[in-house]
């Protein structure tokens, strides 16, 4: 009896009904796209946004949630994420993210997404409520599997809750995933600029030869990504002309919405020659590009600026690249482009420090970026590269509800997150970490 | 090159202790609450803290109006400033290996730890062996050499480590031991063979203890005999046994928490500091019990099974059942801003500002048995402090400035001034080396004290 009525307690808190109408009422709400409202409402009905006011009637039977002192702010999105895709690093059994192959657009993120991983609840609680999740090189996480992929499949934009990976889909198919090839590395994940030689012999990567045979080899990898766009355009062509002998090819197939321009390619790039190499592939093949993870901008600002690129930071509390660089280079890069007049979304790259992007966010701030150029950065303007911005990003009428009540500015650390709505339904704040410490905190 | 562009940097550091008066600033002395008010550096020292203080003659003056004080942050887990690796792994009881001999000065670490408000860290041996090397505490006095790093009469240390990474470290998949090779296994690969190594390794320090305290009573009674013959690996653990030298244990799971605590206990030592220590909250009791502090990370979590029930109110609940608790850093990285990683236990597990501050400054330094000499502002203390320009616990919040034993070591409007000067010095030399037509030095890899949890 006891336990059943427990049951019943936690199913109320955590899965209310979807569809449930619920108005916040008199809390200060803070659109992004348009100027603060202070003491005004907010109505949720069938998981929409469905007024903004101060003057709402509210329907019968709604569930009235007093805000008044609290804010509200549309749900916060990381775009670079590996969530759902990896549990513990350190264990390949736990870890999707990288597969074998050096061309795979065929792979989906979606589809490995595990609804019940321990992260989701953990990241929840500060407010994010959907993610890019990236398939990306490395079948083990940080401790091996599979490190040649150059397009390393696609990735997929979810909500933090769901009870399935369909029901969490906002789209599977959000981006294409390019790890960009560099001078003896490889442009993937935290930066990877090319590799000393001393270390290059050492390992036996590329480099080992100095870096003529490093810049044969570097070509080489650019000329054979260029073939694989070449053939996918030839097939493209054939599939449309019912070619004799045509053959459905898998990995084709999920190229023609690239070519098409209808998927943008995510491009993994760090140093600015790199960048600038991977603008001038973006040219060539005609495709639509985001480049992740740049760590230095310089001189490509003004490239990305003219053709219009956004980028998509990584860590924004990261070392310097060089020993000699300054030690805050790159704390000042998100202000950098915003003064280049480019547009920005923060990604953390890493499920560990998820729950950090707004963190990563103000520390931007500390070192020049406007207040809410950083806000935006974590939620529209991340909505916008995404193709998601007619249903999230913003508190907006007619959008999906993903929203977060807070009692002060998201972006700071001792700021806490009291209700969080993900499609309208309000979403438990509760989760494996919560749980342990109430429970360690009852010991005798 | 490198060369010069140390040296570029060293002549942006210090500036030789003088007084100093800091005016209107927000004080948080962590010791003795938070006032707006003034402190007057003398000698490298704290001479006087309050909402009014006399002015010295000729005292230089930092106006800190609309800005904080807090005393230098202590990490009380780091790597850096080693030269070379930091995990003698070959073994399973490596305490003859002492940081010490191996300390890197010109490691850039240490500047942009300052840069972060570090004036103190403790520097470990990494965790590849059940019983590590030896560390000790160093102040990030840029510019010094070797020695002049060396945080002068503190208590030297020695690395245990317990778990996945003592376990794991002579027996990665495939390679010590797999099929092969011809290295045998190292003991041991289980969490069970590490209580029995750390047992072990004090069976033999004791009774080499009893040899060289028998030697020293005959000497005491005036006899001359020959004397005991010294072991290298044994001293450190002997000065375990005498007090002499703390225990820093690398730990995760509760399990092996109780295990050390109980192994100690059975041998008369203390462990002074549970690190990482993810799962300490599970048994907070028994840590404070033992008078062990604990000193953890903020947030972080899931990179590992031992890490997988980590939660992010391990500190303010270990301080709730009473335990001394440091948040620190083990990563280059982190380290520059444990002040918000500080903030972050506030918000996970309702910690004031000061608990929060402590965490940073007064506890590790007590941890560290130095709190007598930093961790808050009072007067007496050495003159480490730093000035933000927000409240530091914010992640808005910058260092300005930072002073070791009254010395500005590091200054962010000089660092951004002097940026210029410095990109031509470093293209004055490019272009030397183009023209000399030799092939550019390759990079240097960054990263130099990266994270060993």
């Amino acid at each position: 009896m006891k336990i059943f009525a427990l049951l019943a307690g936690f199913a109320i808190v955590s899965f209310a009904a979807s569809g449930e109408a619920i108005l916040i009422r008199n809390a200060d709400v803070y659109p992004v796209t348009a100027a603060p409202m202070k003491g005004v409402s907010v109505l949720i009905q069938a998981g929409k946004i469905a007024d903004i006011g101060a003057k709402i009637v509210p329907p019968k039977g709604v569930r009235v949630v007093e805000a008044k002192g609290l804010r509200v702010y549309p749900g916060m999105l990381d775009s670079g994420t590996e969530l759902g895709l990896s549990e513990i690093g350190a264990v390949r059994e736990t870890v999707d993210t990288g597969e074998l192959g050096e061309f795979m657009p065929q792979l989906r993120a979606l589809v490995a997404v595990n609804p019940e991983s321990e992260h989701f609840p953990v990241v929840r609680v500060n407010g994010i409520t959907s993610v890019m999740t990236f398939p990306s090189s490395g079948g083990g996480g940080r401790f091996g599997g599979g490190e040649r992929q150059v397009i390393a499949g696609q990735a997929a934009l979810i909500h933090t809750d769901g009870w399935t990976w369909e029901d969490m889909e906002i789209n599977r198919s959000a981006a294409l995933h390019l790890i960009f090839p560099t001078i003896a590395g490889r442009g993937g994940r935290g930066g990877g600029g090319p590799v000393p030689e001393n270390v290059a012999e050492m390992f036996g990567v590329a480099g080992a030869g100095g870096y003529t045979v490093a810049r044969r080899a570097y070509e080489q990898q650019i000329s054979s990504l260029n073939d694989f766009f070449d053939d996918a355009r030839k097939y493209q062509k054939a599939r449309a002309a019912n070619a004799p002998g045509f053959r459905r090819d898998l990995k084709f197939e999920a190229m023609i919405p690239v070519l098409e321009r209808k998927v943008p390619v995510a491009i993994s790039a760090a140093r600015a020659s790199t960048i600038h190499d991977a603008l001038a592939f973006a040219e060539k093949q005609n495709i639509k590009v985001v480049i992740l993870q740049p760590r230095e901008l310089g001189k490509v600002a003004a490239e990305l600026k003219a053709r219009d690129i956004p980028i998509v930071f990584g860590r924004v509390l990261a070392l310097p690249e060089t020993e000699d660089s300054p030690y805050d280079e790159a704390f000042t890069l998100p202000a950098e482009a915003y003064k280049a007049g480019l547009k920005f979304a923060f990604g953390t790259f890493n499920n560990e420090f998820v729950r950090d992007l707004p963190y990563q966010a103000a520390t931007a701030v500390a070192f020049g970026l406007p207040y809410d150029e950083a806000l935006k950065a974590v939620t529209i303007n991340p909505a916008e590269i995404w193709g998601a911005s007619g249903q999230i990003g913003s508190v907006e009428k007619g959008k999906v509800a993903d929203l977060v009540v807070t009692d002060g500015d998201p972006l700071e650390i001792q700021t806490q997150v009291k209700h969080l709505y993900i499609k309208g339904t309000e979403v438990t704040l509760a989760n494996k970490q919560t749980r342990l410490f109430e429970k360690y905190m009852g010991r005798q | 090159m490198k060369k010069a562009l140390l040296a570029a940097l060293v002549e942006l550091a210090p500036v030789c202790a003088e007084t100093i008066v800091i005016q209107n600033a927000t004080v948080m002395t962590v010791a003795k609450g938070t006032f707006k008010g003034s402190i007057v550096v003398k000698d490298g020292k704290i001479a006087e803290v309050g909402e009014k203080v006399m002015v010295p003659q000729g005292a230089t003056l930092i106006d800190a109006a609309n800005q904080y004080v807090i005393p230098g942050i202590i990490d009380c887990h780091s790597h850096i400033a080693i030269d070379g690796g930091i995990n003698e792994s070959s073994i399973s009881v490596s305490s003859m290996a002492d940081v010490r001999d191996v300390l890197n000065p010109e490691d850039i670490a240490i500047y942009r730890a300052l840069a972060g408000g570090v004036t103190t860290a403790n520097i470990l041996h990494g965790s590849a062996n059940a019983i590590g090397g030896c560390t000790l505490p160093i102040k990030m006095r840029w510019g010094k050499d070797a020695e002049g790093l060396i945080f002068e009469g503190a208590m030297p240390g020695i690395k245990f480590a317990l778990g996945e990474n003592p376990k794991r470290a002579g027996n990665p998949p495939g390679g010590r031991g797999g099929a092969g090779t011809t290295v045998a296994p190292r003991y041991p690969a289980t969490r069970m063979g590490i209580e029995d190594t750390i047992r072990q390794a004090f069976d033999e320090a004791k009774a080499y203890k009893q040899e060289w305290d028998a030697y020293n009573a005959r000497v005491a009674q005036g006899e001359h005999p020959l004397p005991p013959r010294k072991d290298l690996k044994l001293e450190p653990l002997k000065e375990v046994l005498e007090g002499k030298r703390y225990v820093h244990a690398h730990c995760y799971r509760a399990d092996e928490i109780l295990m050390l605590i109980r192994v100690a206990d059975d041998y008369g030592f203390k462990i002074r500091t549970f690190q990482h220590v993810l799962e300490g909250y599970k048994v907070a009791r028994e840590i404070a019990a033992h008078g062990a502090g604990a000193s953890t990370f903020s947030d972080w979590w899931s990179y590992k099974v031992e890490a997988f029930d980590a939660i992010p109110y391990n500190a303010a609940l270990m301080t709730r059942k009473g335990v001394l608790v440091s948040l620190n850093s083990d990563d280059a990285e982190l380290m520059r801003h444990l002040n918000s990683e500080a903030g972050k236990a506030m918000k996970y597990g309702g910690m004031s500002e000061t608990e929060a501050l402590a965490m940073v400054t007064l506890n590790p330094a007590k941890q560290l048995g130095l709190d007598n000499r930093v961790g808050s502002i009072e007067p007496g203390k050495d003159a480490d402090l730093v000035i933000y320009d927000k409240f530091p616990l914010s992640g808005y919040a910058k260092v300005q400035k930072v002073l070791i034993d009254g010395t500005v070591y590091f200054d962010r409007d000089k660092e951004v001034s002097g940026r210029p000067a410095k990109q031509a010095a470093k293209q004055k030399l490019i272009d030397k080396e183009k023209q000399q037509q030799r092939p550019a030095p390759a990079r240097r890899p960054t990263g130099q004290g990266g994270r060993a949890s």
